[in-house]
């Protein structure tokens, strides 16, 4: 078990944290949701951090200068390396706090990026910082498409899903490849700590995030995060379509510590996986046979899940 | 005390890295650059160097982690070549604006297709506009000094810019010379500890790298443009600060024999030292031609360009990059750019070699002179012309 969990008691409601890194004011959406998710990642980590943000919805909302939505020292310098960012950072103050030119404290190092920052073009850079063993975390946050620059396909569109560059039409249905498994990948790298989250279970997705800081070395969190913009939701139902997606087994909430697999919340009593793709527009053409396959690819997905959490 | 040594330049340009301190040194190898990082993991391995060698997956995550790490505190060095500089080309846009005074070492390299591992500068021509200081080395001992006066220039808070010091691969990267490495203390005169404008630090939070929207952007840009121009003071200031410490003195624009030349060679890099020698063969048999090597490259400097042409009226400038489509090489055009209009202008010829590898000689030279001698009286036909291309 890793050691340093042993000293944190996790948060619950009465010990929320009322300090808010990120600021209020910012220029996300209505109902957005992985800015909801951000916020609490940072209320997780509290101001003794700094931030490395990749190009996307969450740097440009926040840094229209000279506004900054940001109480912590921040950095964006471009769309896939911000994990290489982050190691060049950590590697900075490892060295001068070494040699005496910065007082020797824990600041955590949090590289930060949407699911397109991450699963796709910035794979290789986080790689290889998790290769390296920077003392670091990482968090994506997954709204399943490039939605800054207008809601383009990404490697972590679901299947069927529609988008600008995954069209149904005469001969297409939407994305047709399954979800790329990020976090799977992340967990080949064999760091420490990887886990999935949902702003819907906050605690939970704080407790998560708190312990990915705690550990040493990299540490990888997945936050799954709603675009009421990209996905044709209502701006209301965000947190809604994130617990749905999580009792409809589409995004099982997990943690894989030092390898092994543990399921966070086991959903024994699924929901159709049609309640959470209705009254989202992105899905909106899907037919029942298509319905039906994604019913039967997500349970054969989560059942996975359960075998290597049973095997660990 | 500074000790003269028999040392390859590579190993030189890593001594003068390892005598500034540098904290972090992230770094992706590419011939030939590849001596000058190794021998900087060895310095860190051997405990000769407090640093963090960060060994990493690409030339782009290289200048990613620079930045990083620039943006957190520390002195930070990296070197590159070629292809992988063409792959870190993104970032490289980026510590220009955000003011990092990052030090990068460029052993010049043609670019593929074909692949070559061999010397030319279309590398770094095509990082032109990259918002660097930029300044070429001619032999050893400039790459040793110049490394030491990048570090001080880039970090001086009136500064505050990245740097590029550019040596030519092989013909400078691998070559032994009688070099004077100067002595820790020697180095501790010259370049004092890095002490950053800003830096990511929980007690003072700032955001680096936001958005520029159409309100700011221009101004940005700007901003940047003019703080280049400016840094020509403190780089001047510096070398004739290094000159008076160490007794060798470099200029933004250096001159060789050309007082009352008629015919101006104007070179970059390690093929001056060829020049002057033809410019001296060319001297013994009564022709009055001189040499004018540009040094700073970035911000160029225009006037004293100016002045040490002095009278001349050919000047044959030698690209070692070929631009394909274009109307000229890239310094040719530059220095017709700046002679537009100009009252009294001197005539200005193109030529393009040793491209790849290929060896410019001293009778390169010579022809090259003899060409700008009969294009001065009979207009040539092309705006530039590659030299030495073998018919069949
Ligand atoms: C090298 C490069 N390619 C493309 C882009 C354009 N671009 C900027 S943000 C973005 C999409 C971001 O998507 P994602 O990472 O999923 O984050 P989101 O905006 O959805 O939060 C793209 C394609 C870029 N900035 N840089
Ligand atoms: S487009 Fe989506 S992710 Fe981006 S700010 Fe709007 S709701 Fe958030």
């Amino acid at each position: 078990m890793i050691p340093e969990f042993e000293k944190f008691k996790g948060f619950s409601a009465k010990n929320l944290p009322k300090d808010e890194p990120l600021a209020s004011g910012h220029r996300a959406c209505q109902g957005c949701g992985e800015v909801l998710a951000l916020r609490m990642v940072m209320k997780a980590l509290g101001r003794e951090v700094i931030v490395c943000n990749a190009t996307g919805c969450m740097e440009i909302i926040t840094t229209p200068f000279p506004q900054t939505a940001w109480n912590v020292p921040w950095i964006h310098v471009a769309f896939e390396n911000a994990a290489a960012v982050a190691s060049g950072v950590e590697a900075g103050r490892k060295v001068l706090m070494r040699k005496g030119r910065i007082p020797k404290r824990h600041i955590d190092i949090l590289a930060v990026g949407g699911d397109g920052a991450t699963g796709d073009i910035g794979l290789q850079w986080i790689s290889g910082a998790f290769e390296r063993g920077h003392d670091l975390l990482y968090v994506c946050l997954d709204n399943e498409a490039y939605m800054n620059t207008g809601i383009q396909r990404s490697g972590c569109t679901p299947y069927g899903a529609m988008t600008t560059t995954s069209p149904p039409g005469k001969e297409s249905f939407g994305q047709v490849t399954w979800k790329k498994n990020i976090p799977a990948i992340m967990a080949a790298h064999g760091i420490p700590y990887v886990a999935t989250a949902s702003p819907a279970y906050y605690l939970d997705l704080m407790n998560k995030v708190k312990k990915a800081a705690l550990v040493k070395g990299p540490a990888y969190v997945h936050i799954y995060s709603p675009c009421p913009t990209g996905w044709g939701s209502a701006g209301d139902k965000s947190v809604e379509y994130a617990r749905l997606a999580v009792e409809t087994k589409v995004f099982p909430l997990y943690e894989v510590i030092e390898g092994r697999y543990i399921i966070s919340r086991k959903i024994t009593k699924p929901k159709p996986v049609s309640d959470y793709l209705k009254g989202q527009r992105r899905f909106r053409h899907l037919t029942d046979e298509q319905i039906s396959y994604i019913q039967n690819r997500v349970d054969t997905e989560y059942e996975k899940i359960v075998k290597l959490a049973e095997m660990s | 005390m500074a000790k003269r040594v028999g040392i390859e330049v590579s190993i030189a340009v890593a001594e003068a890295v390892r005598l500034a301190d540098v904290d972090v040194v992230p770094a992706y190898p590419i011939t030939p650059q590849t001596h000058i990082v190794e021998h900087l993991s060895e310095f860190v391995a051997n405990g000769e160097l407090d640093a963090e060698f960060i060994p990493v997956e690409s030339e782009h995550a290289a200048m990613s982690c620079c930045c990083g790490s620039s943006a957190a505190g520390a002195r930070t060095f990296t070197s590159s070549s070629s292809q992988g500089l063409s792959l870190m080309s993104e970032i490289l846009y980026h510590p220009g604006p955000m003011r990092l005074p990052i030090v990068m070492v460029v052993a010049n390299r043609a670019l593929a297709a074909p692949i070559s591992i061999w010397n030319d500068h279309q590398d770094i021509m095509v990082q032109r506009d990259i918002g660097w200081i930029q300044t070429f080395a001619e032999n050893g001992q400039d790459a040793f000094d110049l490394t030491l006066h990048a570090f001080r220039v880039a970090e001086d808070r009136r500064v505050s810019l990245p740097m590029i010091v550019n040596i030519d691969g092989f013909t400078l990267s691998h070559v032994i010379e009688p070099i004077e490495i100067l002595s820790k203390e020697e180095v501790g005169r010259f370049l004092p500890p890095f002490k950053p404008r800003f830096r990511l630090d929980t007690k003072k939070p700032i955001s680096i790298g936001p958005v520029g929207v159409p309100e700011v952007y221009t101004e940005a840009k700007v901003a940047h443009n003019e703080a280049l121009k400016a840094s020509k003071r403190v780089i001047v200031q510096a070398w004739k600060e290094f000159a008076n410490l160490f007794g060798r003195q470099y200029n933004p624009v250096e001159t060789y024999r050309s007082e009352d030349a008629e015919v101006i060679l104007v070179t970059m890099g390690s093929i001056s030292e060829t020049a002057m020698t033809a410019v001296d063969a060319m001297r013994d048999a009564g022709q009055k031609v001189g040499l004018v090597r540009i040094r700073l490259w970035r911000p160029f400097p225009g006037p004293e360009f100016k002045k040490a042409i002095g009278k001349a009226g050919v000047l044959a400038v030698i690209d070692r990059c070929l631009p394909p489509g274009a109307v000229c090489g890239p310094v040719g055009a530059e220095l017709r750019s700046l002679f537009y209009k100009v009252p009294g202008a001197p005539k200005i010829f193109s030529f393009v070699a040793g491209l790849g590898g290929r060896d410019v000689t001293v009778d390169r030279f010579k022809e090259i002179v003899e060409k700008a001698r009969t294009y001065a009286k009979r207009r040539p036909v092309e705006n530039y012309e590659v030299i030495g291309v073998r018919e069949q």
